[in-house]
């Protein structure tokens, strides 16, 4: 008994003459391309920004008051729902129901949201009141033509 | 061993990730043209709203019980559906995605603690994603969708389980004794494959929950109901009969059908309402390597209005197998002509595509005088082009010239009339953040 699978020696397939068609066939002229073998692509933007692609949702800043953290109004938020928030990282969270976005306070035992504009006042959760963090701003973008 | 995750109330699971403030609130979720109740908060189901309850029935409830009722906004929840199967495969080597809030993972070879496991996978999916699932384990598909009801259920109504399967429910880390106590607390229509006209039945003869079906001797359920329930029995005793299902086979027949917002009596409205659906039938037909024989299109009046009832439809055969956007919007306006008459308030139109075969199946043909239609090649370029198009700038963007031109009220449209935000696949619809 001869096995066709026998790894050991080798078989033949078939004794008909076989046409062979090359699937690789391109035949160029000229230099090769030095940089044929270095398969480098090119950078892409959402792969640097985008960490954690099914965590990541971008959301739209409406308002002044993180200014001197660089966050304009317009500006496109993005966010990572996958971090866990820490202290002096900047996040959306959640107040009364309204998405608002703010540094987070974190230290000592205190929690509290502050805005990076002089002008506006810290929030700091009253009792009972809990203070939901919905995620964390890793980028911020800008549009200058859109 | 399988499992099933579930979203809880995806819908409107979906819906709150976006606005917290409904947190709480009693929320339903409403069909196409906010006919019924398509998902419902816990908070909803306390009111006493059954699933598929009507709008009207229970508008009530927005004034008196604080209910919000939504539009369903399909973008958003195959989007998060997306993003919650991704993180959901982490479960096991193996997925079979059965509905857009449902999966099942096959365990086989995952070691170490499995309900364990599933917090940790459950728990990332409510961080990451804002969704809350259950997930039930069992040794079988039918096992493991019933132990998912246990683990909502156990979770919702306390005292209806033992309070440890709340969330995650592993049937077979259960004793006999335990396990046969939670499936004796189970009514037999929670089973998989049981619908309602079986339990019915089943009731009669004496089975009235999951303990008494499992009970059953397979040999008699096959000579006295079906092969098919005899499989769930099976299936119940833990002996696996269905296996995951990884490739979805290709539909046999595609359909797209609507209840228009308005009645419709023109004949123009309803020519443009059946380009529209032949349109999106044939978009899905070419998704997936198909082409269709035969173009079956009907209308029909509401059953619930009182005004003269007319019901038809028409089956038109298609000279060749296409899956030419032209050739199936042309084969439904030819029926739609046979079948219409004027003077019926017309509710419900829509385009079945039947008798599919694959693209790559062709009946050859001698060329007998002129083709009707340009070279198939080229049409088939064009169709490409159109889809690529349509894909880049957003459905409709190239359509057919009888489903009537962009930005003219249609009086067929769809009633939205509480539709939230393309959250997350809208540029324009981004969700705003107080700064």
């Amino acid at each position: 008994m001869t096995s066709i699978f026998s790894p050991t020696q080798p078989v033949l397939v078939s004794d008909t003459p076989l046409l062979a068609r090359l699937l690789i066939s391109r035949v160029c002229a000229g230099f090769p391309s030095p940089a044929e073998d270095l398969g480098a692509q090119r950078i892409d933007l959402t792969q640097v920004l985008i960490t954690h692609p099914q965590a990541t949702f971008l959301l739209r800043a409406s308002g002044h008051s993180m200014v001197q953290a660089g966050i304009f109004d317009n500006d496109i938020l993005v966010v990572n729902r996958a971090m866990t928030p820490r202290h002096r990282h900047i996040v959306v969270a959640v107040v009364d129901g309204e998405f608002t976005v703010k540094r987070l306070y974190q230290l000592g035992g205190r929690v509290k949201l502050q805005a990076a504009n002089p002008t506006y006042p810290d929030i700091v959760p009253h009792d009972g009141q809990t203070l939901e963090v919905w995620g964390v701003v890793t980028a911020c973008i800008k549009q200058f033509i859109a | 061993m399988y499992a099933l995750i579930d979203g809880n109330n995806f819908y409107v699971s979906c819906e709150r990730v976006f606005r917290p403030s409904l947190a709480g609130h009693p929320v339903v979720v409403l069909s196409n043209n906010d006919g019924c109740a398509i998902a419902r908060s816990n908070e909803a189901k306390a009111l006493g709203i059954a699933m598929g309850a009507p709008w009207f029935e229970i508008e009530h409830l927005a004034k008196s019980a604080g209910l919000v009722a939504l539009s369903a906004n399909f973008a958003l929840y195959g989007d998060m559906s997306d993003r919650m199967m991704s993180l959901a495969a982490g479960l096991g080597p193996a997925q079979e995605i059965y509905s857009i809030d449902e999966s099942f993972i096959d365990l086989a070879g995952v070691r170490g603690c499995l309900a364990d496991r599933s917090f940790k996978v459950r728990a990332r999916i409510l961080d990451w994603i804002g969704i809350p699932c259950c997930v039930g384990m069992g040794a079988t598909k039918t096992l493991a969708k019933l132990a998912n009801h246990i683990a909502k259920t156990a979770e919702r109504k306390p005292g209806s389980y033992p309070a440890g399967l709340a969330q995650v429910c592993n049937l077979a880390e259960l004793t006999p004794a335990a396990r046969n106590e939670v499936l004796a607390a189970t009514a037999v229509s929670e089973v998989w494959g049981v619908g309602r006209r079986l339990t019915a039945q089943l009731k009669e003869s004496g089975v009235h929950t999951a303990l008494d079906l499992a009970r059953l001797d397979p040999a008699m359920v096959r000579r006295r109901w079906s092969v098919v329930l005899e499989r769930t029995v099976r299936e119940l005793q833990g002996m696996p009969c269905i296996e995951l299902d990884l490739a979805p086979a290709r539909k046999q027949e595609i359909a797209c059908t609507r209840s228009f917002g308005h009645p419709v009596t023109d004949l123009m409205d309803l020519s443009q309402a059946v380009t529209e659906f032949a349109s999106r039938a044939a978009h899905t037909l070419r998704r997936q390597g198909s082409l269709t024989n035969q173009v079956l299109v009907f209308v029909r009046t509401s059953p619930f209005r009182q005004a003269p009832q007319y019901s038809r439809s028409i089956s038109m055969p298609i000279r060749r197998p296409s899956a030419d956007t032209g050739v199936i919007v042309a084969a439904a306006l030819r029926g739609l002509r046979a079948i219409y008459r004027p003077g019926y308030q017309l509710t419900k139109a829509g385009v079945m595509l039947l008798e599919l075969q694959p693209t790559t199946v062709q009946q050859a043909e001698l060329d007998l005088g002129r083709s009707e239609v340009p070279e198939r090649s080229e049409r088939g370029r064009l169709m490409t082009a159109m889809d690529e198009l349509n894909q880049r700038y957003g459905r409709g963007t190239v359509h057919m010239a009888s489903g009537g031109l962009a930005g003219n009220p249609k009086a067929w449209a769809m009633k939205q009339e509480r539709l939230t935000p393309g959250y997350t696949t809208c540029w324009a619809d981004m969700p705003v953040v107080r700064a």
